[in-house]
């Protein structure tokens, strides 16, 4: 009963702070590897090129679709930026419902740009059904798609270091994000501006995908202090000998 | 069609997150994740058609890397009919297993342990600051404690500073991070069974 207590409160938190949010927007610290992606963004549409968004290999079905939706948000945010370019972002996903929800969000952006005549099925890809598989599927996107950014996005473990590298020799940066702590530091390790933790969540919120993004990056600000707290007085208790 | 996806969507969600909580909704919830696991299969199945669609649009373009997409094309096909012909249990496709499958996913993980040095390698130059000199130095210290030496354990590493480094500070920092990321998956989800985000029927 505890976590549906959490989860009521949290979604009451949503929504309040949700509507505060739509009168009053947002200010949201600097993170440089999100001020980047938003100049990559304009760059790919100037210089002809396309950027790779991949999603990786998280099943819907279990906890690591939060890091899924979090990237399929970003990809209906670039999706609706790009769509007009010349070369439209390509999306690639290990994981087949993912793979089907990418082509979705990929045709929402179309359609929410007014060119939905322009969305091509084949933009939205499943490139693996394993990790490597994946990774392997993901690697051939960026050598010879003319790619100019890779954001990865998602659920994505030790097979970041090969879709890394594989950037790496093409000469094209890398912007990352994920759930898998192997992932993270890999990412952190080969990208130019890492992303850590909760910060994939958060590239809704700096891209503008609305109110309820920049509402959830202030509940998860509230939450977080809650656990704070309740690790010291934790601590505290159990010092005192009260626990 | 909008309001219809997104009311089923929501109701399916929410009728999930209650089966979790109350007895009385288990049986549907059993029912209703059976379904998505049957779902699951058949998106395996288009997604297979997406793989066969994309490479052979690259085949017919005589696009660069082509030859990887007849190869993959050949694989997959040749694996499936033999699969159906000799069924997935058959010595044959143990064999396929054993001798093409696993070995390249051991190579790609191989390969992995190169690219990772690299990547430590060119850290420094890539970015010059206090946290890629922290990282780095942890990497050293991790390597020096755990590494299998002709001259044995490195005194001091192997005893307190790798255990400290790992159990204390690589430990904390770990869970710091996990429940970041259990936070933000919260209030994602949330915001997806609320239909605020709806990354289906094509909003």
């Amino acid at each position: 009963m505890t976590a549906l207590l959490i989860i009521t409160a949290t979604a009451f938190l949503l929504f309040i702070i949700t509507l505060w949010k739509r009168k009053s927007p947002a200010r949201l610290r600097d993170i440089p590897a999100l001020i980047r992606l938003y100049r990559i963004l304009g760059l790919s549409i100037e210089d002809g090129t396309r950027l790779h968004i991949s999603l990786g290999h998280g099943s819907l079905l279990d906890a690591r679709g939060g890091s899924a939706f979090a990237g399929l948000a970003t990809l209906r945010i670039i999706a609706e930026r790009t769509s007009v370019s010349d070369m439209p972002a390509v999306a690639s996903a290990g994981d087949p419902p993912l793979g089907l929800l990418t082509q979705d969000t990929l045709q929402a952006g179309y359609k929410a740009a007014g060119v939905e005549e322009l969305y091509v099925p084949t933009t939205g890809r499943v490139t693996g059904l394993s990790p490597f598989s994946y990774a392997a599927g993901a690697m051939n996107i960026t050598q010879n798609e003319n790619v100019s950014a890779n954001i990865l996005l998602g659920h994505i473990g030790p097979e970041a270091a090969l879709l890394a590298e594989a950037s790496e020799r093409e000469g094209v940066p890398v912007i990352g994000a994920s759930d898998n702590l192997t992932g993270q530091a890999i990412l952190f390790a080969s990208g130019q501006d890492a992303l850590i933790g909760e910060e994939l969540f958060a590239v809704g919120a700096y891209l503008g995908a609305g109110a309820s993004h920049a509402a959830s990056l202030t509940v998860q600000d509230i939450l977080r202090w809650l656990v704070i707290l309740g690790l010291l007085g934790g601590a505290a208790a159990k010092f005192l000998g009260a626990l | 069609m909008r309001v219809i996806t997104a009311v089923i969507a929501i109701a399916t969600g929410a009728l999930i997150l209650l089966g979790y909580f109350f007895e009385s909704f288990a049986d549907i919830q059993f029912l209703l994740l059976n379904w998505a696991f049957i779902l699951a299969g058949v998106a395996a199945l288009v997604g297979i058609f997406n793989l066969i669609a994309v490479h052979t649009d690259k085949i017919r373009r005589a696009e660069k890397g082509s030859v990887y997409s007849a190869l993959l094309l050949i694989g997959l096909v040749g694996t499936l009919l033999f699969g159906m012909l000799l069924s997935p249990q058959h010595p044959a496709m143990q064999v396929l297993l054993d001798g093409v499958i696993l070995p390249v996913e051991a190579a790609l993980m191989a390969l992995l342990a190169v690219s990772l040095l690299y990547a430590a390698v060119r850290l420094l130059r890539r970015r010059a600051d206090v946290m890629g000199i922290v990282f780095l130095l942890t990497a050293v210290v991790l390597f020096l404690g755990s590494a299998t030496l002709p001259f044995g354990d490195v005194p001091l590493f192997s005893s307190l500073i790798h255990p400290w480094v790992t159990q204390i500070w690589a430990l904390g920092g770990a869970r710091g991070i996990l429940i970041g990321v259990a936070l933000g998956t919260l209030t994602t989800g949330l915001r997806v069974l609320f239909g605020v985000d709806r990354p289906y029927g094509g909003n």
